[in-house]
Parts: C-alpha cells; structure tokens; sequence
C-alpha cells in the first residue's frame, strides 16, 4: 500500500504501470466499467440548461470557501458546537488518529461501522483501530470487498471497479463461505446481509464528509446504498473525519454542488441519499448519535492552500470524473500511483502533501491532453498544475544530466552552420545505431527499449528548402509571368 | 514543528495553529480562474442557479410530470391516491402480496390518517418516542411522512422532525412516503430556500436528507442493483 522502506515511490510506479498496462483482462474491466459511466454522465450532463454556467458559479463558491477558509471554519465550528457537537483539528494523521483511538477507548467502543471516507486511507486509520484490537468493519460495498481482499481502494470512488464479478464471487466464497454465483445482484444481497448486523451492534459509526457547510454547521455525506446513513444514524457515537478544504459558505450552495457532484461523478441526476447532519441527537428528538465529534483534517493541506497558483486544487469536490477519462488512468490503473488519491487530481495533490521529488514522477503520468480539466465540474486547472510542478521540482532540485542535454539543444540551435552540419551526420549515426541499440552504450536506450528509434530524413528540411527555391526561381524565370 | 501529542478527546486539538497556518498561507491571493454572475451583495446568486440546472417547467403540472417521469426512472414506485383511505389500501395489498407483518411508523397527521384505515392484522411500531434497533430492523417496511418532494431530481426530502427521525426512512426494507401534492417543489434551490423559511425560529433539523430512489449501487462493474443497504423499495404515496 505504502513505500515506506520499500522500493522508493518512482520505482514502484515504474514497475507496476508496467504490469498493468500489460495486463489485458484487468484493463478490459476498468475500460467497461468506464463505458458504462460515459453513457450516464453524457446522458445526464446533457439536461442541463447551461453545464459552462454553473461550473463556473461552482467554481467561484469554492474560491470564495477556500479563500477565507479561516473564518468559515470557524463558522462552521460555531454553529455545530452551538448544537452539542465537538469539534477536533487535527494537524497531521497521528493526531487524528489518536484522537480516534483514545475516544473509542474512552467510550468503551467494541464494534466500529464505518462509511467511505477518503481521509480514513489517508490517515491509515483501520490499521490503527484494529492494531488496537478494535472490530472495523467498512460498509460501503466497494469499500467492504476491497477490505476483504485486503486491497486499498483502486479508485477513490468506485473502489473495486477493476474486479469481475466472478473475481467477486471467487473471493466472497473464500472469506464469507457463501455459494459461487455470476448475479452483481445476489453478490450485493451476500453484503446486505452480513452488514445489516453490524449497523445494529456497531457503538460508533465512522464516515467523511463530503462539504462542511458554515451557515448551517452542517457535514454533508452524498451516498448511494444507505449505508452512510445507516452509519450516522444507528451507533451511539459518531466520527466524521473530513479535510478542512470541504467548506462551502451557504447550505443553498449545495443546490447547485449536489447536482453537479452526481452528474460529473456517476452520471446521476442527484446521488441516492444526500443527507446534511447538524450534530448528535437533540432534545426531544427520538433517535441519532448520543455524540458526534468533527474531525478537521489539516494534514499538509495548508501548504498547498500557501501556493496561490495552485490553490484551486482544493476546490476539488472529489467527483473522480477526472479519472474516469484519464487516457493514463485507464491503462496503468489505479493500484500504480500508491497514492491514496489517484489519477490526475492524485498527481497534483500528492507531491504538496507527500513531498515534491518523492512524487514528482506522477506529473509525468500524463498526456497533457486536457481531458481532466475539460471535464472537472469545478473548473481546475489539472493538467496545467501537472506542468507547474514538474516546473517546481527542477526548480527546487536542478537535474544536471537533463540541464546540460538543454544547454547542448541550445547551443546548436543557435549555430545554424553547426545545426546543419548536425543534420548532415544525422543518417550516419543512424546507420551506426544499431550496433549499440539495446545496449548500455546505447544513448537513447529509454526510448529504444520499447519503439524504433525514429529515422532520420535522407534529407534534411533545409537542403530541401533550398532545393525547391532555386528549382522555383529558376521556372519563374523561365515563364517569366506570362499570366 | 508543532508538537503532535495534543490529541486527548477533552482538547480542540491544534485549533490555534492550523487557523494560523490558514490565514499565513492566505496573504498571497489567488487569482479567480472562472468569475460567476453575481449578484449586487457580490455572492454568486442561487437564484441563477436554476437557469443553468436541468430545466423543470413553470406550471405545478409541469413539475409533476417531471416527478412521476424521474420516479420511473428511478425505480420509485409512486401512487396517486384520492384519500389517506386510498393510501391505506394500496399498503395493503402490498402487505399481503409481500406478506408483511409489521410496518413501523411515526405520529402525523398523514400518517395517522393512513393507520387508522389500514387493515388491523398488521402489526404496527411507533418510533416516536425512542425505539428498539432490534425491533426496527425486523420491521417489514417503514411509513413515514417527508419534508418537501422535489421534482427536478425526483427526491424524497426526509428530516427528524418530519419523518420520524434519522433511521425510519433507511433501516427497514420497504420505505412508504405519504406526502400531499402541495409538498411538491421546483428543484433544490426551492426545497432550501422553504427549509430555511420553516425552521428560521428553531433553527434545521439535525438531520435533513434528499433521498432519490431506492438504495441502490453499481460498485459491482458499474452495473445498477438496488437495495444495497437501505430499502430495497421505495413507495410514494401522494394524496391531493
Ligand atoms: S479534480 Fe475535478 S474532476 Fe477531478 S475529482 Fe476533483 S472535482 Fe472531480
């Protein structure tokens, strides 16, 4: 899951984006699951009035959020505490962690449900539960067959869309001992019924949160199947740990947020169940959490909030419509970039949280095509922030090898006698390739390991140039412009 | 570095430091990539928001075309009745079709309508004041009344106060709705806007919940299987 001591970061990615892109079967799945979503989004997107309208005015209700986020955090924790909700900032993973583990201490928890929540990879927060020998037992059906095979997420909204449903059905025989079957339904039903104890036996639910709302002192959870209200509703304590940067300033932001979160993300007019949750059980209320407690998560968010040129990547309301038309993602997969966001959003965001030369490979990861920025409901700017921080990275860290390659270019482009020498000899150290491809003499072995070098002209551009002028001049003379 | 031990669940955690770290990395202002219409107070106006939306149509007709059209494609089953009679005897025929022995329900006027016309054999469980987990989840199904029902999404608003709390409408396997014509709105900019006008006083409810179809998920190849977790089916019953 993580490269801690193992191979560094690139590394990895090198070697498992090649796997995957190799893997056939697996990338077949991922290619169907995500032609199945095209369909929907395109057929939904194509009901709205204006799509370019209201992505800009969601764009500029996250600016305004993330712009003056001090003061609506500080709202928001206002008006949540106001109504018997706690609320804990956490600066970093330990600290929320701890915070989880020593409440659920403190309140003699035994079982813990919990909901989707992105932030519970980040902080690795099941590893730490069940080291402490807490049951956590995840809801979401995604989320609870990847717990099962013992998987991260492979993308951070469909979790386990790379697996078959004989995959499925394979690992739910090994683990639940439940009858082999080919029907997503009768798979679904298997999960329905192992979860629906542990809503009941569970004492604390924990989920995230996809908007903060400040006006309202609210946390809003879009989910499909239930199982998020189930989560909030049934324990008798709750945890919602959410990254500061889910503000939105006004509950009737989500008028326009909700719609385009579901549109952009699964091609759905509105996500099964949206529900906004403004604390623990009140008086005279007959049922909810006895208490719950806002984790606000920092976590090096802040240091990308200090880069003005890439702030709006924490507009990111976390749709994973990015990935879904990523020609990368498709190919190399999820499980490659070892992040726990994947996917072009994944690559820009990591290398502030996670450290800049660790992570920097991911700004490659990319075709620049545009595709991510052309599609993201809240209008960031992607595939320029990959550019920016493969610009910062030399920046922070010049490249010798590549530099001097540079200077060499430059050089010669500025020495049009050289230049064409260079273009003259170009056929005859082509013809000399050969004997050195593949080899570690080899100077362009990265690229000649998997294509054909390509060859060069028999002639170059300028001979050619000048060839077609004289040839020209000569014919103008010689009509001597008789129209 | 800022120390990390601050984590004991009676403190606030790192409040002071993370607010300071916010409004340092808030001196250099971002540029605004996508400028939005605005109005005169400079917030982008939710009012614009519905020129933008999938269109729902002006004339209360229009918007309940639209509903019953989203809820067929939803998969929510959705009757017209005349009467909280009407409402009853549709109940009961799915009780006996599905052989129901308990409906769990709430106290309102709806839906106390509904209960004093549905057969006796049915065994009935109020949640009003407290329930138990055990209980409610062997429930057949749940009966409740909602907030709003919205047409350009074709959702069911649920809140506490309205429908008899936060797990009624989720935990058994059938949820029915009785909601009156009236409670139909434009879309979720209406549905707020009327939430804020009705809960000004005494501020939300703790819970406010836009349900849109039965539970449902595609996790499973993308491909569309409902009653994940929550109800499997989702009856609207909309009397005049
Ligand atoms: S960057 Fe945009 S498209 Fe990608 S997940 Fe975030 S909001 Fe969605």
């Amino acid at each position: 899951m993580q490269a801690t001591d193992e191979a560094p970061p690139s590394s990895q990615f090198h070697s498992d984006a090649d796997r995957s892109a190799n893997d056939g079967p697996r990338r077949a799945a991922v290619y169907r699951a995500l032609s199945n979503y095209k369909t929907a989004r395109d057929r939904t997107g194509a009901t709205f009035t204006d799509w370019k309208s209201a992505r800009a005015a969601a764009s500029t209700i996250k600016h305004e959020a993330v712009n003056n986020l001090d003061k609506y955090l500080e709202q928001f924790e206002r008006n949540f505490t106001a109504r018997g909700g706690k609320v804990f900032w956490a600066n970093d993973s330990r600290q929320a962690r701890d915070y989880i583990l020593n409440l659920a201490k403190e309140k003699n928890v035994k079982a813990i449900v919990k909901s989707k929540a992105m932030t519970g990879e980040e902080i690795h927060l099941n590893e730490a539960l069940v080291a402490e020998g807490f049951g956590v037992v995840e809801s979401d059906l995604g989320e609870f067959i990847q717990q099962l095979k013992g998987e991260a997420p492979y993308h951070f909204v469909f979790p386990c869309m790379h697996l078959r449903r004989d995959e499925i059905s394979d690992l739910f025989n090994r683990e639940l001992g439940t009858a082999k079957t080919n029907s997503p339904e009768e798979l679904t039903m298997i999960a329905r019924k192992v979860l629906r104890r542990t809503y009941i036996e569970a004492d604390m639910g924990i989920s995230g949160g996809n908007f903060i709302v400040a006006d309202a002192g609210m946390i809003s959870i879009t989910e499909n199947e239930g199982n998020a209200r189930l989560t909030v509703g049934v324990p008798r304590i709750h945890v919602a740990l959410v990254g500061i940067e889910k503000v939105v300033p006004r509950l009737g932001d989500l008028a326009l947020l909700l719609p385009m979160l579901a549109t952009a993300g699964t091609g759905q007019h509105l996500t099964g169940y949206n529900s906004m949750y403004g604390g623990p059980r009140q008086p005279g209320e007959n049922d909810g959490p006895e208490e719950f407690h806002v984790v606000l998560l920092d976590n090096h968010r802040t240091r990308l909030l200090a880069d003005p040129e890439q702030r709006d990547a924490l507009h990111c309301i976390r749709c994973g419509a990015c990935l879904n038309v990523c020609p990368i993602f498709k190919n190399i997969g999820g499980h490659t970039y070892g992040t726990t966001y994947q996917g072009p959003i994944g690559s820009v965001i990591t290398p502030h949280f996670r450290g800049l030369q660790d992570w920097k490979h991911l700004s490659g990861a990319s075709s620049l095509c545009g595709a991510c920025t052309e599609t993201c409901p809240v209008g960031i700017d992607i595939h320029h922030h990959l550019l920016r921080n493969r610009r910062n990275a030399v920046t922070q860290k010049p490249t010798p090898l590549e530099n001097l390659m540079w200077k060499a270019f430059s050089f010669l482009m500025r020495r049009p006698r050289l230049y064409s020498f260079a273009t003259k000899v170009a056929p005859l150290a082509a013809k000399l390739h050969p004997l050195v491809q593949g080899t570690l003499a080899d100077p362009v072995r990265v690229w000649t390991d998997t294509r054909d070098f390509p060859e060069p002209a028999a002639e170059s551009f300028r001979t050619q140039f000048k060839r077609h002028q004289s040839t020209r001049a000569s014919q103008t003379e010689s009509t001597n412009t008789t129209r | 570095m800022i120390a990390t031990s601050n984590s004991s669940t009676s403190s606030n955690g790192d409040r002071t430091q993370i607010l300071a770290k916010i409004r340092e990395a808030l001196r250099e202002e971002a540029p605004l990539k996508h400028p939005a219409e605005r109005s005169a107070g400079g917030e982008p106006t939710t009012a614009h928001f519905r020129e933008w939306l999938p269109p729902v149509g002006s004339s209360a007709e229009e918007r309940f075309a639209l509903f019953a059209r989203l809820s067929e494609t939803l998969k929510t089953e959705l009757h017209v009745c005349t009467d909280a009679a009407q409402a009853a005897a549709v109940i009961a025929s799915i009780a006996e079709q599905c052989e129901w022995k308990t409906v769990a329900l709430h106290h309102g006027e709806l839906t106390d309508a509904v209960d004093r016309a549905l057969p006796t054999s049915l065994n009935r469980v109020w949640v009003d004041n407290g329930y138990d987990k055990e209980v409610l989840e062997a429930c057949d199904a749940g009966l409740s009344e909602c907030e709003l029902l919205v047409a350009q999404t074709g959702s069911v608003c649920v809140t506490g106060p309205s429908s008899g709390g936060r797990v009624l409408s989720v935990l058994p396997p059938h949820h029915l709705v009785v909601a009156r014509r009236s409670q139909l709105v434009t879309d979720l900019t209406e549905a707020y806007a009327s939430l804020a006008t009705k809960y000004r006083e005494t501020g939300y409810p703790s819970m406010i919940s836009f349900i849109t179809g039965p539970s449902r998920t595609g996790d499973i190849e993308r491909i569309l299987v409902l009653g994940a977790h929550g109800p499997k089916r989702l009856t609207v019953l909309l009397l005049p």
